[in-house]
Protein backbone atom coordinates (compact mmCIF):
# COMPACT_ATOMS: atom_id res chain seq x y z
CA UNK A 1 0.00 0.00 0.00
CA UNK A 2 1.41 3.59 -0.59
CA UNK A 3 1.60 6.18 2.07
CA UNK A 4 0.11 9.37 0.49
CA UNK A 5 2.00 12.77 1.13
CA UNK A 6 -1.26 14.09 2.35
CA UNK A 7 -0.92 11.83 5.69
CA UNK A 8 0.34 15.12 8.65
CA UNK A 9 2.90 12.90 11.00
CA UNK A 10 4.89 13.96 14.25
CA UNK A 11 7.88 12.54 14.65
CA UNK A 12 8.20 11.65 18.36
CA UNK A 13 11.83 12.04 19.30
CA UNK A 14 10.74 11.09 23.23
CA UNK A 15 11.61 7.71 23.99
CA UNK A 16 8.76 5.34 24.15
CA UNK A 17 9.65 2.14 26.29
CA UNK A 18 7.02 -0.72 24.66
CA UNK A 19 5.40 -3.14 26.94
CA UNK A 20 7.07 -5.80 25.47
CA UNK A 21 10.17 -4.19 26.71
CA UNK A 22 11.55 -2.69 23.90
CA UNK A 23 12.16 1.65 23.61
CA UNK A 24 11.52 3.06 20.35
CA UNK A 25 12.38 6.61 20.00
CA UNK A 26 11.86 9.19 16.60
CA UNK A 27 8.80 7.00 15.31
CA UNK A 28 6.47 8.28 13.68
CA UNK A 29 2.70 9.44 14.51
CA UNK A 30 0.69 10.32 11.94
CA UNK A 31 -2.58 12.22 12.75
CA UNK A 32 -5.20 14.52 11.65
CA UNK A 33 -7.59 17.04 12.96
CA UNK A 34 -10.62 18.21 12.14
CA UNK A 35 -12.45 22.08 13.49
CA UNK A 36 -9.96 24.62 14.98
CA UNK A 37 -8.59 24.45 18.82
CA UNK A 38 -9.74 27.60 20.82
CA UNK A 39 -7.87 30.60 22.56
CA UNK A 40 -8.27 28.62 25.94
CA UNK A 41 -7.11 25.44 24.11
CA UNK A 42 -9.90 23.80 26.30
CA UNK A 43 -12.27 22.28 23.30
CA UNK A 44 -10.01 19.48 21.98
CA UNK A 45 -11.21 15.94 21.65
CA UNK A 46 -8.73 12.90 21.07
CA UNK A 47 -10.71 10.36 19.10
CA UNK A 48 -9.12 6.98 19.07
CA UNK A 49 -9.93 5.09 15.99
CA UNK A 50 -10.71 1.20 16.38
CA UNK A 51 -8.91 -2.08 14.90
CA UNK A 52 -9.15 -1.21 10.96
CA UNK A 53 -10.00 2.61 11.86
CA UNK A 54 -7.61 5.17 10.99
CA UNK A 55 -6.92 8.95 12.08
CA UNK A 56 -9.58 10.49 8.94
CA UNK A 57 -12.29 9.92 11.09
CA UNK A 58 -14.97 11.94 8.89
CA UNK A 59 -15.20 13.55 4.99
CA UNK A 60 -13.44 11.75 2.20
CA UNK A 61 -10.15 9.97 3.52
CA UNK A 62 -7.80 11.06 1.04
CA UNK A 63 -5.49 7.62 0.52
CA UNK A 64 -9.36 5.50 0.39
CA UNK A 65 -11.36 8.13 -1.42
CA UNK A 66 -14.40 6.71 0.70
CA UNK A 67 -15.92 8.09 3.65
CA UNK A 68 -13.95 8.58 6.86
CA UNK A 69 -14.61 5.74 9.56
CA UNK A 70 -16.91 7.88 11.62
CA UNK A 71 -18.72 10.50 9.64
CA UNK A 72 -21.68 9.94 10.70
CA UNK A 73 -21.05 11.35 13.89
CA UNK A 74 -18.10 13.67 13.56
CA UNK A 75 -18.66 16.77 11.50
CA UNK A 76 -19.71 20.25 11.54
CA UNK A 77 -23.24 20.02 13.66
CA UNK A 78 -23.37 16.06 14.26
CA UNK A 79 -22.84 14.45 17.33
CA UNK A 80 -19.28 15.56 17.62
CA UNK A 81 -19.99 18.92 16.26
CA UNK A 82 -16.27 20.09 14.65
CA UNK A 83 -17.89 24.05 14.65
CA UNK A 84 -17.57 23.80 18.08
CA UNK A 85 -14.69 21.10 19.23
CA UNK A 86 -11.09 20.44 17.49
CA UNK A 87 -11.27 16.66 16.68
CA UNK A 88 -7.45 15.16 16.60
CA UNK A 89 -6.99 11.08 15.84
CA UNK A 90 -3.85 9.56 15.53
CA UNK A 91 -3.44 6.41 13.59
CA UNK A 92 -2.36 3.90 16.37
CA UNK A 93 1.87 2.23 16.50
CA UNK A 94 1.52 -0.95 14.53
CA UNK A 95 -0.95 0.68 12.11
CA UNK A 96 -0.57 1.27 8.65
CA UNK A 97 -1.91 4.84 7.81
CA UNK A 98 1.46 6.31 8.77
CA UNK A 99 2.23 5.73 12.13
CA UNK A 100 4.91 3.42 13.24
CA UNK A 101 4.38 -0.34 11.97
CA UNK A 102 5.35 -3.63 10.68
CA UNK A 103 5.58 -2.09 7.22
CA UNK A 104 8.20 0.59 8.27
CA UNK A 105 11.80 0.11 7.60
CA UNK A 106 13.85 -0.89 10.68
CA UNK A 107 16.68 1.57 10.56
CA UNK A 108 19.13 -0.89 11.65
CA UNK A 109 18.98 -3.42 8.89
CA UNK A 110 17.55 -1.20 6.59
CA UNK A 111 14.88 -4.37 6.01
CA UNK A 112 11.03 -3.87 6.08
CA UNK A 113 10.31 -5.05 9.72
CA UNK A 114 7.22 -7.65 8.96
CA UNK A 115 7.15 -9.21 11.91
CA UNK A 116 10.27 -8.87 13.54
CA UNK A 117 8.55 -5.33 14.84
CA UNK A 118 8.03 -5.40 18.39
CA UNK A 119 4.61 -6.47 20.03
CA UNK A 120 2.37 -3.20 20.88
CA UNK A 121 -0.30 -2.89 23.62
CA UNK A 122 -3.13 -0.61 23.86
CA UNK A 123 -1.11 1.39 26.59
CA UNK A 124 1.99 1.52 24.12
CA UNK A 125 -0.48 3.29 21.50
CA UNK A 126 -1.50 5.89 24.34
CA UNK A 127 1.75 6.48 25.42
CA UNK A 128 2.63 7.30 21.69
CA UNK A 129 -0.91 9.53 21.20
CA UNK A 130 -0.42 11.57 24.38
CA UNK A 131 2.31 13.08 22.71
CA UNK A 132 0.13 15.11 20.56
CA UNK A 133 -1.20 16.87 23.68
CA UNK A 134 2.46 18.71 23.75
CA UNK A 135 2.25 18.85 20.02
CA UNK A 136 -0.71 21.24 20.47
CA UNK A 137 0.41 22.46 23.94
CA UNK A 138 -3.74 21.13 25.36
CA UNK A 139 -3.28 20.77 29.15
CA UNK A 140 -6.55 19.21 29.34
CA UNK A 141 -8.70 17.99 26.43
CA UNK A 142 -11.96 18.23 26.34
CA UNK A 143 -12.94 14.57 26.36
CA UNK A 144 -11.74 11.47 24.95
CA UNK A 145 -13.42 9.18 22.84
CA UNK A 146 -14.04 5.84 21.21
CA UNK A 147 -15.70 2.91 20.22
CA UNK A 148 -14.83 -0.81 20.49
CA UNK A 149 -10.61 -1.20 20.78
CA UNK A 150 -11.01 2.46 20.56
CA UNK A 151 -12.75 2.46 23.94
CA UNK A 152 -10.12 0.45 25.30
CA UNK A 153 -7.47 3.23 24.21
CA UNK A 154 -9.99 5.65 26.06
CA UNK A 155 -9.86 3.50 29.30
CA UNK A 156 -6.38 3.17 29.47
CA UNK A 157 -5.42 6.82 27.91
CA UNK A 158 -7.70 7.83 31.79
CA UNK A 159 -6.12 5.51 33.96
CA UNK A 160 -2.43 7.05 32.50
CA UNK A 161 -3.29 10.29 32.43
CA UNK A 162 -6.28 10.74 35.41
CA UNK A 163 -5.98 14.64 34.91
CA UNK A 164 -5.77 14.91 31.15
CA UNK A 165 -9.35 14.67 30.18
CA UNK A 166 -12.67 16.16 31.40
CA UNK A 167 -14.95 13.75 29.82
CA UNK A 168 -14.54 10.05 29.18
CA UNK A 169 -16.61 8.34 26.78
CA UNK A 170 -15.84 4.98 26.06
CA UNK A 171 -18.40 2.73 23.71
CA UNK A 172 -19.31 -0.82 23.07
CA UNK A 173 -16.28 -1.65 24.79
CA UNK A 174 -14.64 -3.85 27.58
CA UNK A 175 -11.88 -3.91 30.10
CA UNK A 176 -10.53 -6.78 28.80
CA UNK A 177 -10.54 -9.13 26.32
CA UNK A 178 -12.99 -12.62 26.34
CA UNK A 179 -12.10 -16.16 25.86
CA UNK A 180 -14.74 -15.59 22.84
CA UNK A 181 -13.04 -12.50 21.39
CA UNK A 182 -9.45 -13.92 21.61
CA UNK A 183 -10.96 -16.75 20.05
CA UNK A 184 -12.21 -14.94 16.95
CA UNK A 185 -8.93 -12.74 16.75
CA UNK A 186 -7.00 -16.06 16.50
CA UNK A 187 -9.24 -16.94 13.43
CA UNK A 188 -8.03 -14.04 11.64
CA UNK A 189 -4.69 -14.00 11.99
CA UNK A 190 -4.53 -17.70 11.47
CA UNK A 191 -6.56 -17.20 8.15
CA UNK A 192 -3.14 -14.76 7.47
CA UNK A 193 -0.61 -16.46 8.42
CA UNK A 194 -1.90 -19.76 6.74
CA UNK A 195 -1.86 -17.91 3.49
CA UNK A 196 1.51 -18.49 1.48
CA UNK A 197 2.23 -15.28 0.30
CA UNK A 198 2.33 -14.33 4.18
CA UNK A 199 6.06 -15.66 3.68
CA UNK A 200 6.46 -15.50 7.47
CA UNK A 201 5.79 -12.02 7.53
CA UNK A 202 7.48 -11.17 4.84
CA UNK A 203 6.02 -10.67 1.78
CA UNK A 204 5.86 -6.82 1.39
CA UNK A 205 10.35 -7.56 0.84
CA UNK A 206 9.01 -10.58 -2.04
CA UNK A 207 6.25 -8.54 -3.72
CA UNK A 208 3.49 -10.99 -2.71
CA UNK A 209 0.22 -10.04 -0.77
CA UNK A 210 -1.45 -12.14 1.18
CA UNK A 211 -5.12 -10.86 0.14
CA UNK A 212 -6.71 -14.21 0.32
CA UNK A 213 -5.79 -14.73 4.00
CA UNK A 214 -6.18 -11.36 5.26
CA UNK A 215 -9.61 -11.71 3.34
CA UNK A 216 -10.85 -14.32 5.13
CA UNK A 217 -10.00 -12.76 8.60
CA UNK A 218 -11.66 -9.51 7.00
CA UNK A 219 -14.81 -12.02 6.98
CA UNK A 220 -15.07 -13.83 9.56
CA UNK A 221 -14.13 -10.83 11.79
CA UNK A 222 -17.23 -8.64 9.75
CA UNK A 223 -19.98 -11.24 11.05
CA UNK A 224 -18.93 -10.76 14.33
CA UNK A 225 -19.72 -7.25 14.02
CA UNK A 226 -23.48 -7.19 13.01
CA UNK A 227 -26.04 -9.32 14.63
CA UNK A 228 -28.38 -12.44 13.65
CA UNK A 229 -31.47 -10.17 13.49
CA UNK A 230 -29.43 -7.53 11.57
CA UNK A 231 -28.19 -9.97 9.07
CA UNK A 232 -31.21 -11.88 8.54
CA UNK A 233 -33.27 -9.14 7.66
CA UNK A 234 -30.96 -7.33 5.18
CA UNK A 235 -29.90 -10.88 3.80
CA UNK A 236 -31.90 -13.58 4.91
CA UNK A 237 -31.52 -16.49 2.35
CA UNK A 238 -31.66 -14.19 -0.82
CA UNK A 239 -29.73 -15.52 -4.13
CA UNK A 240 -27.28 -13.28 -5.29
CA UNK A 241 -28.22 -12.26 -8.90
CA UNK A 242 -30.07 -15.71 -9.41
CA UNK A 243 -33.08 -17.17 -9.64
CA UNK A 244 -32.08 -20.49 -8.51
CA UNK A 245 -29.00 -22.54 -7.04
CA UNK A 246 -26.38 -23.43 -9.08
CA UNK A 247 -25.21 -26.39 -7.07
CA UNK A 248 -21.94 -25.51 -6.99
CA UNK A 249 -19.36 -23.28 -4.59
CA UNK A 250 -20.10 -19.70 -6.00
CA UNK A 251 -21.61 -16.92 -3.63
CA UNK A 252 -25.00 -17.91 -4.27
CA UNK A 253 -26.41 -16.04 -1.34
CA UNK A 254 -26.42 -12.74 -0.91
CA UNK A 255 -25.04 -12.60 2.24
CA UNK A 256 -21.51 -14.78 1.02
CA UNK A 257 -21.27 -12.22 -2.06
CA UNK A 258 -21.30 -9.52 0.54
CA UNK A 259 -18.57 -10.57 2.37
CA UNK A 260 -16.83 -11.39 0.08
CA UNK A 261 -16.95 -8.06 -1.36
CA UNK A 262 -16.14 -6.78 2.24
CA UNK A 263 -12.91 -9.16 2.04
CA UNK A 264 -12.04 -7.51 -1.07
CA UNK A 265 -12.37 -4.20 -0.37
CA UNK A 266 -10.53 -4.71 3.11
CA UNK A 267 -7.28 -6.07 1.03
CA UNK A 268 -6.56 -2.81 -0.89
CA UNK A 269 -6.52 -0.55 2.66
CA UNK A 270 -5.17 -2.80 5.16
CA UNK A 271 -1.69 -4.50 6.28
CA UNK A 272 -1.70 -7.91 7.04
CA UNK A 273 0.81 -8.01 9.75
CA UNK A 274 -0.79 -4.92 10.82
CA UNK A 275 -3.85 -6.76 11.55
CA UNK A 276 -1.52 -9.43 13.31
CA UNK A 277 -0.19 -6.88 15.50
CA UNK A 278 -3.08 -4.55 16.18
CA UNK A 279 -5.07 -8.02 17.01
CA UNK A 280 -2.77 -9.00 19.30
CA UNK A 281 -2.80 -5.67 21.56
CA UNK A 282 -6.36 -5.99 21.76
CA UNK A 283 -6.08 -9.43 22.97
CA UNK A 284 -3.62 -8.58 25.67
CA UNK A 285 -5.77 -5.78 26.89
CA UNK A 286 -6.41 -6.39 30.58
CA UNK A 287 -6.79 -3.12 32.35
CA UNK A 288 -8.51 -5.80 35.37
CA UNK A 289 -5.12 -7.41 35.28
CA UNK A 290 -3.25 -3.91 34.85
CA UNK A 291 -4.72 -3.06 38.48
CA UNK A 292 -4.61 -6.33 40.08
CA UNK A 293 -7.66 -7.59 39.70
CA UNK A 294 -9.42 -4.06 40.75
CA UNK A 295 -10.85 -2.01 37.95
CA UNK A 296 -11.81 0.87 40.35
CA UNK A 297 -8.35 1.08 40.71
CA UNK A 298 -7.91 2.37 37.27
CA UNK A 299 -10.08 5.23 37.62
CA UNK A 300 -9.24 6.53 41.44
CA UNK A 301 -7.27 9.20 40.55
CA UNK A 302 -9.79 10.74 37.77
CA UNK A 303 -12.15 12.98 38.45
CA UNK A 304 -13.32 12.70 35.15
CA UNK A 305 -16.66 12.49 34.17
CA UNK A 306 -17.45 9.35 32.42
CA UNK A 307 -20.64 8.42 29.86
CA UNK A 308 -20.34 4.93 28.79
CA UNK A 309 -22.87 3.75 25.89
CA UNK A 310 -23.27 -0.09 24.64
CA UNK A 311 -25.80 -1.15 22.00
CA UNK A 312 -28.43 -4.32 22.69
CA UNK A 313 -26.91 -5.98 19.59
CA UNK A 314 -23.19 -6.21 20.20
CA UNK A 315 -22.64 -9.62 21.12
CA UNK A 316 -19.22 -9.04 20.31
CA UNK A 317 -18.79 -6.60 23.34
CA UNK A 318 -21.98 -7.20 25.37
CA UNK A 319 -24.06 -5.35 27.74
CA UNK A 320 -22.84 -6.53 30.61
CA UNK A 321 -18.58 -5.89 29.98
CA UNK A 322 -19.44 -2.43 29.08
CA UNK A 323 -21.42 -2.91 32.80
CA UNK A 324 -19.12 -3.92 34.70
CA UNK A 325 -17.10 -0.69 33.97
CA UNK A 326 -19.99 1.33 35.34
CA UNK A 327 -20.15 -1.27 38.25
CA UNK A 328 -16.49 -0.46 38.98
CA UNK A 329 -16.72 3.59 38.46
CA UNK A 330 -19.64 3.31 41.03
CA UNK A 331 -17.53 1.51 43.67
CA UNK A 332 -15.40 4.65 43.87
CA UNK A 333 -17.66 7.08 43.60
CA UNK A 334 -16.92 8.79 40.01
CA UNK A 335 -19.68 10.54 37.96
CA UNK A 336 -20.39 7.92 35.87
CA UNK A 337 -24.01 8.41 33.55
CA UNK A 338 -24.29 4.90 31.07
CA UNK A 339 -27.16 3.66 28.45
CA UNK A 340 -27.65 1.11 26.27
CA UNK A 341 -29.04 1.80 22.81
CA UNK A 342 -31.75 -0.27 21.03
CA UNK A 343 -30.20 -1.24 17.94
CA UNK A 344 -30.56 -4.48 15.71
CA UNK A 345 -26.82 -3.66 14.06
CA UNK A 346 -24.76 -5.31 16.23
CA UNK A 347 -21.39 -4.17 17.07
CA UNK A 348 -20.80 -1.66 14.32
CA UNK A 349 -23.82 -0.08 16.09
CA UNK A 350 -21.81 3.04 16.97
CA UNK A 351 -20.05 3.74 13.23
CA UNK A 352 -23.67 3.30 11.58
CA UNK A 353 -26.67 5.88 11.53
CA UNK A 354 -28.27 5.26 15.18
CA UNK A 355 -29.99 7.80 15.91
CA UNK A 356 -30.56 7.59 19.57
CA UNK A 357 -26.93 6.82 19.88
CA UNK A 358 -25.83 10.00 17.91
CA UNK A 359 -28.38 12.16 20.01
CA UNK A 360 -27.27 10.81 23.13
CA UNK A 361 -23.72 11.01 22.66
CA UNK A 362 -23.95 14.23 21.35
CA UNK A 363 -26.28 15.32 24.01
CA UNK A 364 -23.87 14.41 26.57
CA UNK A 365 -20.63 16.24 24.81
CA UNK A 366 -22.55 19.34 24.15
CA UNK A 367 -24.33 19.76 27.82
CA UNK A 368 -21.17 18.60 29.92
CA UNK A 369 -19.08 21.23 27.33
CA UNK A 370 -21.38 24.09 28.41
CA UNK A 371 -21.16 23.86 31.96
CA UNK A 372 -17.58 22.81 31.96
CA UNK B 1 -43.83 21.13 39.82
CA UNK B 2 -45.22 18.22 41.52
CA UNK B 3 -46.17 19.09 45.15
CA UNK B 4 -44.22 15.25 46.29
CA UNK B 5 -41.03 16.66 44.38
CA UNK B 6 -41.02 20.18 46.45
CA UNK B 7 -41.22 17.88 49.56
CA UNK B 8 -38.87 16.21 49.00
CA UNK B 9 -36.44 19.16 47.92
CA UNK B 10 -37.45 20.79 51.04
CA UNK B 11 -36.24 17.22 53.81
CA UNK B 12 -32.87 17.09 51.65
CA UNK B 13 -29.97 19.18 52.92
CA UNK B 14 -27.89 21.44 50.63
CA UNK B 15 -24.61 19.90 49.04
CA UNK B 16 -25.28 16.51 49.80
CA UNK B 17 -24.68 13.56 47.69
CA UNK B 18 -27.90 12.31 46.30
CA UNK B 19 -29.16 9.33 44.37
CA UNK B 20 -31.94 9.26 43.08
CA UNK B 21 -33.93 5.45 41.98
CA UNK B 22 -36.24 5.25 39.46
CA UNK B 23 -35.38 8.84 38.85
CA UNK B 24 -37.87 9.41 35.82
CA UNK B 25 -37.19 12.13 33.48
CA UNK B 26 -34.71 13.67 35.89
CA UNK B 27 -37.30 16.51 37.18
CA UNK B 28 -36.48 16.01 40.86
CA UNK B 29 -32.83 15.80 40.40
CA UNK B 30 -32.52 19.31 38.01
CA UNK B 31 -34.18 20.80 41.20
CA UNK B 32 -31.77 19.38 43.57
CA UNK B 33 -29.14 20.46 41.61
CA UNK B 34 -30.24 24.33 41.26
CA UNK B 35 -32.18 24.45 44.86
CA UNK B 36 -29.78 22.82 46.77
CA UNK B 37 -26.18 22.29 45.17
CA UNK B 38 -26.73 18.56 45.48
CA UNK B 39 -24.31 16.20 43.80
CA UNK B 40 -27.14 13.94 42.39
CA UNK B 41 -27.08 10.77 40.82
CA UNK B 42 -29.83 8.38 39.30
CA UNK B 43 -30.90 5.01 38.26
CA UNK B 44 -33.16 4.41 35.98
CA UNK B 45 -35.08 1.86 34.31
CA UNK B 46 -36.17 3.55 30.67
CA UNK B 47 -34.00 3.98 28.08
CA UNK B 48 -36.16 7.31 26.84
CA UNK B 49 -35.94 8.68 30.33
CA UNK B 50 -32.51 7.93 30.64
CA UNK B 51 -31.88 9.95 27.40
CA UNK B 52 -34.03 12.76 28.30
CA UNK B 53 -31.88 12.87 31.96
CA UNK B 54 -28.72 12.86 29.62
CA UNK B 55 -29.87 15.58 27.43
CA UNK B 56 -30.39 17.72 30.85
CA UNK B 57 -26.98 16.76 31.95
CA UNK B 58 -27.61 14.85 34.54
CA UNK B 59 -25.66 11.66 35.51
CA UNK B 60 -27.73 8.62 35.11
CA UNK B 61 -27.41 4.93 34.84
CA UNK B 62 -29.58 2.70 32.89
CA UNK B 63 -30.64 -0.01 35.09
CA UNK B 64 -32.91 -1.44 38.00
CA UNK B 65 -32.84 -0.91 41.51
CA UNK B 66 -33.47 -4.50 42.51
CA UNK B 67 -30.15 -5.65 40.20
CA UNK B 68 -28.31 -2.22 40.64
CA UNK B 69 -28.01 -0.90 43.83
CA UNK B 70 -25.36 -3.65 44.91
CA UNK B 71 -22.72 -1.83 42.83
CA UNK B 72 -22.43 1.03 45.51
CA UNK B 73 -20.52 1.30 48.51
CA UNK B 74 -22.10 1.45 51.86
CA UNK B 75 -22.69 5.03 52.65
CA UNK B 76 -22.03 6.29 49.66
CA UNK B 77 -24.86 8.71 49.26
CA UNK B 78 -26.21 10.50 51.85
CA UNK B 79 -29.84 10.54 50.68
CA UNK B 80 -30.95 7.58 48.55
CA UNK B 81 -34.83 8.48 46.98
CA UNK B 82 -37.16 6.11 46.52
CA UNK B 83 -40.28 8.06 44.85
CA UNK B 84 -43.64 5.37 44.72
CA UNK B 85 -42.47 2.52 43.30
CA UNK B 86 -41.68 0.49 46.98
CA UNK B 87 -44.76 -1.37 45.75
CA UNK B 88 -43.72 -2.61 42.63
CA UNK B 89 -40.94 -4.44 43.84
CA UNK B 90 -41.05 -8.23 44.18
CA UNK B 91 -39.27 -7.38 47.70
CA UNK B 92 -39.45 -4.33 49.40
CA UNK B 93 -37.42 -5.60 52.32
CA UNK B 94 -34.45 -6.14 50.70
CA UNK B 95 -35.03 -2.97 48.45
CA UNK B 96 -35.77 -1.04 52.30
CA UNK B 97 -32.47 -2.48 53.39
CA UNK B 98 -30.07 -1.69 50.05
CA UNK B 99 -31.45 1.64 50.16
CA UNK B 100 -30.40 1.89 53.70
CA UNK B 101 -26.85 0.71 52.97
CA UNK B 102 -26.45 2.55 50.28
CA UNK B 103 -27.64 5.89 51.47
CA UNK B 104 -26.89 7.15 55.23
CA UNK B 105 -30.87 7.94 55.03
CA UNK B 106 -33.47 7.25 52.69
CA UNK B 107 -36.62 9.19 51.63
CA UNK B 108 -39.82 6.72 50.52
CA UNK B 109 -42.68 7.88 49.01
CA UNK B 110 -46.22 5.56 49.34
CA UNK B 111 -49.53 6.01 47.52
CA UNK B 112 -51.60 5.12 50.03
CA UNK B 113 -53.84 2.10 49.45
CA UNK B 114 -55.79 3.07 52.91
CA UNK B 115 -57.31 6.33 51.12
CA UNK B 116 -60.71 6.45 51.67
CA UNK B 117 -61.38 6.34 47.84
CA UNK B 118 -59.72 3.39 47.57
CA UNK B 119 -61.82 1.57 50.95
CA UNK B 120 -65.08 2.94 49.11
CA UNK B 121 -64.01 1.56 45.55
CA UNK B 122 -63.96 -1.92 47.31
CA UNK B 123 -66.63 -1.63 49.45
CA UNK B 124 -69.02 -0.50 47.11
CA UNK B 125 -68.12 -1.79 43.68
CA UNK B 126 -66.59 -5.33 45.32
CA UNK B 127 -63.55 -4.71 42.85
CA UNK B 128 -59.62 -3.65 42.76
CA UNK B 129 -59.53 -0.06 43.79
CA UNK B 130 -58.76 2.01 40.10
CA UNK B 131 -57.76 5.79 41.32
CA UNK B 132 -55.48 8.58 39.38
CA UNK B 133 -52.39 7.66 41.28
CA UNK B 134 -53.37 3.78 40.44
CA UNK B 135 -54.47 3.37 37.23
CA UNK B 136 -53.62 -0.09 36.27
CA UNK B 137 -56.14 -2.77 36.00
CA UNK B 138 -55.16 -6.01 38.61
CA UNK B 139 -53.97 -8.06 35.87
CA UNK B 140 -51.37 -5.47 34.48
CA UNK B 141 -50.51 -3.65 37.57
CA UNK B 142 -46.69 -2.78 38.58
CA UNK B 143 -47.93 -2.63 41.74
CA UNK B 144 -47.77 -5.72 43.41
CA UNK B 145 -46.99 -4.63 46.89
CA UNK B 146 -49.43 -2.31 47.78
CA UNK B 147 -49.58 -0.81 51.35
CA UNK B 148 -51.07 1.95 53.51
CA UNK B 149 -49.32 4.68 55.59
CA UNK B 150 -50.42 2.54 58.84
CA UNK B 151 -48.94 -0.83 56.73
CA UNK B 152 -45.51 1.24 56.47
CA UNK B 153 -45.14 2.64 59.92
CA UNK B 154 -45.67 -1.07 61.06
CA UNK B 155 -43.06 -2.21 58.72
CA UNK B 156 -40.77 -0.01 59.96
CA UNK B 157 -40.93 -1.83 63.56
CA UNK B 158 -40.74 -5.27 61.80
CA UNK B 159 -37.92 -5.15 59.54
CA UNK B 160 -36.32 -2.33 61.86
CA UNK B 161 -36.00 1.21 60.71
CA UNK B 162 -36.33 4.59 62.07
CA UNK B 163 -38.66 7.03 60.58
CA UNK B 164 -37.11 9.95 61.17
CA UNK B 165 -40.20 12.14 59.31
CA UNK B 166 -43.43 11.57 58.12
CA UNK B 167 -45.46 13.31 56.22
CA UNK B 168 -49.01 13.07 54.65
CA UNK B 169 -50.22 14.75 51.07
CA UNK B 170 -53.79 15.48 50.81
CA UNK B 171 -54.99 17.70 48.30
CA UNK B 172 -51.57 19.94 48.18
CA UNK B 173 -51.43 20.47 51.43
CA UNK B 174 -48.55 19.32 53.64
CA UNK B 175 -49.34 17.91 57.08
CA UNK B 176 -46.87 16.15 59.62
CA UNK B 177 -48.15 12.54 60.41
CA UNK B 178 -47.91 11.54 64.24
CA UNK B 179 -49.24 8.32 66.38
CA UNK B 180 -52.23 10.58 67.31
CA UNK B 181 -53.86 11.16 63.69
CA UNK B 182 -52.12 8.23 62.39
CA UNK B 183 -55.91 6.86 62.24
CA UNK B 184 -56.56 10.17 60.11
CA UNK B 185 -53.98 10.52 57.57
CA UNK B 186 -53.70 7.21 56.08
CA UNK B 187 -57.72 7.74 55.85
CA UNK B 188 -57.25 10.98 54.27
CA UNK B 189 -53.53 11.03 52.52
CA UNK B 190 -52.98 10.48 49.30
CA UNK B 191 -49.38 9.49 49.35
CA UNK B 192 -47.13 9.50 52.24
CA UNK B 193 -43.45 10.92 52.69
CA UNK B 194 -40.97 9.56 54.89
CA UNK B 195 -37.53 10.09 55.68
CA UNK B 196 -36.10 7.05 57.12
CA UNK B 197 -32.43 5.83 58.53
CA UNK B 198 -31.19 2.32 59.71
Amino acid sequence: MNIKENIKTLVIKKPLKLDCGKTINNFPLAYETYGSLNKNKDNAILVFHALTGDQFVTGINPVTKKDGWWSYAVGPNKSIDTNKYFVICANVIGGCMGSFGPSHKNPDTNKIYGTDFPVITINDMVNAQVNLLDHFEIKKLFSVVGGSMGGMQVLQFISNYPDKANTVVPIACTSNHSAQNIAFNELGRQAIASDHNWSDGKYLSNNTLPDKGLSVARMAAHITYLSKKGLQEKFGRKLQERDALKFGFDADFQIESYLRYQGSVFVDRFDANSYLYITRAMDYFDLVKQFDGNLSNAFKKTKAKFFIISFTSDWLYPTQENKDIVIALNAIGADVGFVEIKSDKGHDSFLLDVPDFLKTLKNFLDKSYSER
Amino acid sequence: MKTEYKIIVDLIEEKTRVLDVGCDDGTLMESLKKDKNVDARGIEISKDKVQICVSKGLTVIEGNAELDLKQFPNDSFDYVVLGQTLQAFVNPEIVIKELLRVGKKAIITIPNFGHWKVRLNLLIKGTMPITESLPNDWYNTPNIHMCTIKDFVKFSKIINFKIFKSLALTNKNISKITNSNLFYKNLFAELGIFLIEK
